[in-house]
């Protein structure tokens, strides 16, 4: 078992250098020069000089490969330096939206493992009665609904219902407050979101419940207990449950990764400020470094994720480790 | 009447083995079976635009701003005094040849790579499992905002930027289709037969096109429906997000961005090009789940 | 019809600024007034910014030596003194030399007093910066010769000539007076990420990408100011959650300008709960075709380019869905050196009878062979008005036969192609300019100025407007300026102009004291405002 980790360790690494490559490079090949953006902004004039004297300041006039090699020492060593528009610690202004990105991450799991897995095991229990087909329908219209739209109805619905519950208007507040400062606005503002992801990340869950479900169901050691006259939901329960959960426990760590930095259109329809938001604007601004940085991050989360996903099934499933 | 030839009887017999099938799947995937009856309408919409509707979708018409839906216009019109509905019906252009060419060069391309892949095994195998396993981490956005401004400053002749669009989906769907088709052939190239047709000397192309590739077609065949659907989406996020496909092109998430700054006082602009979104991917999804019940033979005895 | 539209637009303004003036209630101190923002702080210096993303946060931090008064932001040449004493100063000695008293007793934020130094090491920083330092309005200053102290509470300005655009450059919202000391100490870059003023608000806390918070400064110059205990600037990059901000009182106010039918919905949602202001703007979009790129070297190709514009419709309609809406030439509409209509439908492309401008322009098009010309246009992945504008321009340019293809660029992708690569066939640009100062203003126009990226040269327009610049009188600058448009405009037509845009401000109606301005950076201060709960 160590040993698979210890391989499993070793193959994370020409990932995350691989991944640092190609965003290095891809930035680079982008047009746009954060000096001309950062002094000329809406239109006022720059000479020459400043914009040289500006990227000489950055580095950015290094060989690319001394730029490539600083970065790549900065991952090793979770150095991502500073921001090339505002000067700021790039960890300190990742720290900020990690926070948030993160809790949203949680809240989403938390809603989507609610709606998921009971529905799931119905739908797969109930296979073709009207039962599955509802809950089937239900699940595909979550992925089917682009989350974006889903997200604008619920801030008007939110509007609507408060007026006319209240008489006042009703929106979710706009700036971020840690969960243990003050809970009950944290969660006004953030379970929106929550919401919003979680039920399209419901979607994939409950399809992947009920079709591991459907197949364990047809496993020999569940026609055994069914043949011994076990009552169906004992079966479930104790037996089928468990062993279909795994497939279900890998949809849910890939997207969990991805929620944390992918979550660019919903971070913007609730105005959060999130790091997906904060790619995007490093992006558009072509701040190499908070860029890399943040790519950087989503892709250790990812990676690490999958990490673990791939543990546990090592641990639950020994032939993997052995193949 | 004349008597019917043996062919002639052959073919009938097909017919009737075929409508059977038919008839078969309507009656156990009734929910895939309304997804394909969406997916047939949409692709009619598609091809049949012009002759539905007598409206130009890039026209603007400055008298007609903002019209409630209504005998003249069934869906209303937009900011510019153009007919909602002839923009939805056009814009299944853009999202049906967004996604179909994204999930099939997708695929496509993800079946070559998974399938050689598996078959050369060792350092080849192992050095492009690496080279996906970046592309899956890599997030979507950032390939997507890098393509289209790379794009754009190539000087690229006019009406070239859906192709970019298509670029970008189509990059992170290369390696989850790699993926699943190097585990199916992966299990194939194992079967001795395999090395016995090594062993007769026959090249390494035909081996792959002959016996491995028609090993791992269902794999392919669910990827590319479940692709669709998920291209269609992807391409109206970007639209959204202003990366997409750029007005006046009639493109639903276009339409939707647009459309943002009118839900409250006119949402007909904000509604149908939603609906054309959600029930076109819905329709995608529930056909694709129905062909994977169908191609996966774990589930076809159920 | 259209020009009775027009002359209530006018009257419009005019009408607010009268119900503004007539209304005069006590101020009550205290509240914190919550406001959105729709773009992001690149850094604290305001001499190197151009962005109001950074002014509605950060000037409430600082003074300037003068202002456009907050009380009357809509009067070109309504000045007041800030950290000046008494009046602004006329010019002496043929007006090239400008002495300014300066206020006693002023203490920045961490105690230093101020003096006379610190004006003159601010503007020294912003007029004559050391290599290697921006500043981004320098241009601006090009009259001024040198800045200096004669004593702790005088700054003496000496210009090389007179020029009626050096007291409204003086103005500039963005001339940030900072501490000799901390200048000194810690050098020309240290306020790019450290704010030390003695404005009315001292600094509390930025969290980037959220907020910036500010408290009030019980030692402010401005007796009795300001009224509010503090602010808080809240980020909010999309419109649609600064308008539902506003709905739901999360904020109270935006200061950029919001959409027609966004001031509607909130009117339709809030009724008297809301309180609308309007204004032209100091602002327009450009179409910039590409001189040395044929066919647009051809000024035949160029007019028909402008003709096939309809400005008068789209001022009804466009108005409509976008911040856009005046018809103007280079000038801001309601400065008196602007043009009149009478003036104005003389120009190509302005005239009433559109289809005769069509018409020219198809014949001009089929004159230089160019009929049915396909080309691509830049413009800025920027909703209100640019993307707006750049898909009305695209049906403006298909009735007269042409084939545009938009391209919507993220914002340093347009900067590229524009500024940097020239690689482009017609470009949006545009002129957006804080203090209203046409004369230097419409440098933008020509083809030596920096900031004109139409890649061409011509000397007869960089004659004409060095005689604008070096006019006396105000009679004198409305003829050159007339023959300066001209020029531009419709004889070798090397720019277009598009509509000017049309500021409107929803906001709560509890926030009183606020005036409109002109212009999106100006009068954003903050001293003057206070809430009525």
């Amino acid at each position: 078992m160590w040993q698979y980790v210890f391989k499993r360790l070793l193959l994370m690494i020409p990932t995350v250098i691989g991944a640092a490559f190609v965003i290095f490079f891809l930035l680079r090949a982008m047009p746009g020069d954060v000096c001309e953006l950062k002094l000329g902004g809406e239109g006022a004039y720059v000479d020459e000089a400043q914009i040289t004297l500006c990227r000489e300041q950055l580095g950015l006039d290094d060989p690319l490969a001394v730029q490539f090699a600083d970065f790549v020492w900065g991952i090793a060593t979770l150095d991502f330096g500073t921001s090339m528009i505002t000067g700021r610690a790039i960890t300190y202004e990742m720290g900020l939206r990690f926070e948030l990105s993160l809790q949203v991450a949680i809240m989403a799991t938390i809603v989507a493992i609610m709606i998921s897995i009971p529905l799931g095991t119905l739908s797969a229990v109930y296979q073709n009665t009207w039962i599955d087909y509802i809950v089937r329908t239900v699940a595909i219209a979550g992925i089917a609904i682009p989350s974006f739209w889903l997200g604008i109805l619920i801030l008007l619905a939110l509007l609507s219902i408060s007026e006319a519950m209240t008489g006042t208007r009703w929106t979710p507040p706009l700036d971020y407050v840690p969960i243990w400062e003050d809970p009950v606005y944290n969660l006004s503002m953030l379970i929106w979101p929550a919401v919003a992801t979680g039920y399209r990340y419901s979607a994939v869950a409950t399809r992947m419940t009920r079709s591991s479900l459907l197949e364990v169901l047809r496993e020999d050691y569940v026609r055994t207990a069914r043949a011994k006259g076990l009552v169906e939901k004992i079966i479930i329960n104790r037996h089928a449950l468990k062993n279909a959960l795994l497939p279900v426990v890998t949809v849910i760590g890939i997207e969990f990764a991805f929620l944390m930095g992918g979550l660019v259109v919903t971070e913007q329809v609730f105005n959060l400020n999130g790091l997906g938001n904060l790619l995007v604007q490093s992006v558009t601004s072509v701040d190499y470094t908070m860029t890399q940085g943040i790519v950087m991050v989503i892709v250790l989360v990812f990676v690490i994720t999958n990490f673990f996903v791939d543990i546990l099934y090592a641990w639950l499933d020994p032939r993997i480790r052995y193949s | 009447m004349t008597e019917m030839t043996t062919d002639q009887l052959e073919e009938l017999r097909d017919r009737i083995s075929l409508f059977k099938q038919f008839t078969g799947f309507v009656r156990k995937q009734p929910l895939g079976t309304a997804g394909g009856v969406v997916v047939i309408l949409y692709i009619l919409m598609a091809v049949f635009a012009p002759y539905i509707t007598g409206f130009d979708p890039t026209e603007n018409f400055y008298q007609n701003q903002f019209v409630a839906p209504g005998m003249q216009f069934p869906m209303g019109t937009d900011e510019w005094g153009r007919d909602i509905l002839t923009r939805v019906i056009y814009g299944s252009r853009t999202a049906l040849f967004v996604g179909f060419t994204c999930a099939i060069v997708g695929s496509t391309v993800g079946l070559v790579l998974g399938v050689g892949s598996a078959y050369y095994g060792g350092l080849i195998d192992l050095l492009f499992q690496r080279v996906m396993d970046v592309f899956m981490a890599f997030p979507l956005i950032i390939m997507a905002l890098a393509i289209v401004s790379m794009s754009r400053s190539l000087h690229l002749p006019p009406d070239t930027s859906v192709y970019f669009v298509i670029i970008a989906i189509t990059i992170p769907f290369i390696p989850r289709c790699a993926r699943v088709v190097r585990a199916s052939a992966l299990a194939i190239r194992e079967i001795p037969y395999i090395d016995a047709a090594r062993a007769n000397g026959f090249s390494d192309a035909r081996i792959i096109l002959r016996h491995m590739v028609p090993n791992v077609m269902a794999p392919y065949l669910i990827m590319i429906t479940a692709f669709v659907g998920q291209a269609i989406l992807l391409e109206a996020s970007l639209s959204f997000l202003g990366l997409g496909v750029q007005d006046p092109v009639p493109a639903w998430g276009l339409m939707l961005r647009n459309a943002q700054e009118f839900i409250r006082t006119e949402p007909w602009i904000a509604i149908w090009p939603g609906v054309a979104i959600s029930l076109g991917v819905f329709g995608f999804n529930l056909f694709g789940d129905a062909i994977r019940d169908a191609l996966d033979p774990k589930l076809r005895t159920q | 019809m259209q020009t009775k539209l027009w002359k209530l637009a006018l009257g419009a303004v005019a009408a607010a600024a009268f119900s503004f003036s007539a209304v005069a209630e006590t101020p009550k101190y205290g509240g914190t007034l919550n406001f959105v923002v729709g773009s992001k702080i690149p850094s604290y210096d305001g001499h190197v910014e151009t962005t109001f993303g950074m002014i509605h946060p950060i000037a409430p931090f600082y003074s300037l030596l003068m202002r456009v008064n907050p009380a009357n932001p809509g009067d070109p040449t309504d000045f007041q003194c800030d950290l000046c004493e008494g009046d602004v100063p006329a010019g002496a000695e043929g007006g090239t030399l400008f002495t300014f008293k300066i206020r006693q007793g002023v203490k920045f934020h961490d105690g230093t007093p101020l003096t006379a130094a610190d004006i003159v090491a601010s503007w020294n920083k912003i007029i004559f910066p050391p290599e290697g330092i921006a500043s981004a309005r320098k241009a601006f200053y090009k009259m001024v010769e040198s800045v200096t102290a004669p004593d702790d509470f005088t700054v003496v300005f000496k210009l090389s000539f007179p020029s009626g655009s050096f007291l409204p450059a003086m103005a500039d919202p963005y001339a940030f007076i900072y501490s000799k000391k901390d200048l000194d100490e810690h050098g020309y870059t240290w306020h790019k990420m450290n704010i030390n003023g003695t404005g009315p608000f001292v600094f509390v806390e930025h969290q980037p990408g959220a907020f910036v918070t500010g408290v009030k400064n019980e030692n402010y110059h401005h007796e009795g100011r300001p009224y509010l205990d503090g602010f808080k600037a809240i980020s909010a990059p999309k419109m649609s959650a600064r308008v539902q901000a506003i709905e739901g009182d999360r904020a109270s106010i935006e200061f950029r300008g919001f959409p027609p039918k966004q001031r509607d919905d909130l009117v339709n949602a809030l009724g008297d709960k809301i309180t609308v202001q309007e204004s032209d703007w100091n602002c327009v979009l450009m179409v910039t075709p590409n001189h040395s790129r044929p066919p647009f070297d051809d000024p035949r190709v160029r007019k028909a380019l402008t003709l096939a514009v309809d400005r008068w419709g789209g001022s009804q309609y466009l108005s409509q869905i976008a911040i856009v809406k005046t018809v103007g030439g280079i000038v801001f509409p309601n400065h008196p050196l602007a043009a009149t209509e009478e003036e104005l439908v003389q120009i190509a492309g302005f005239s009433r009878d559109l289809e005769a401008s069509r018409a020219e322009a198809r014949r001009l098009l089929k004159e230089a062979g160019q009929e049915g010309l396909s080309f691509t246009l830049n413009n800025r992945a920027v909703d209100q008005p640019y993307r707006v504008v750049g898909t009305w321009l695209v049906d403006q340019w298909k009735q007269i036969g042409l084939t545009v293809d938009q391209q919507v660029n993220p914002s340093p992708v347009f900067y590229d192609i524009l500024r940097k690569s020239g690689d482009f066939d017609v470009s949006i640009d545009f002129n957006c300019q804080s203090v209203i100062n046409p004369i230097a203003d419409v440098s933008k126009y020509l083809p030596s100025a920096g900031n004109n990226y139409a890649n061409f040269e011509d000397a007869e327009i960089e004659e004409v407007y060095d005689r604008l610049l070096h006019a006396g009188t105000f009679e004198e600058q409305r003829v050159i300026m007339r023959e300066y448009e001209r020029m531009v405009l419709d004889e070798k037509a090397t720019q277009a102009v598009t509509l000017w845009w049309y500021k409107i401000n929803p906001y709560r109606s509890y926030v009183k004291g606020w005036k409109i301005a002109p212009s999106h950076y100006l009068a954003q201060q903050l001293d003057q405002i206070w809430l009525d709960k």
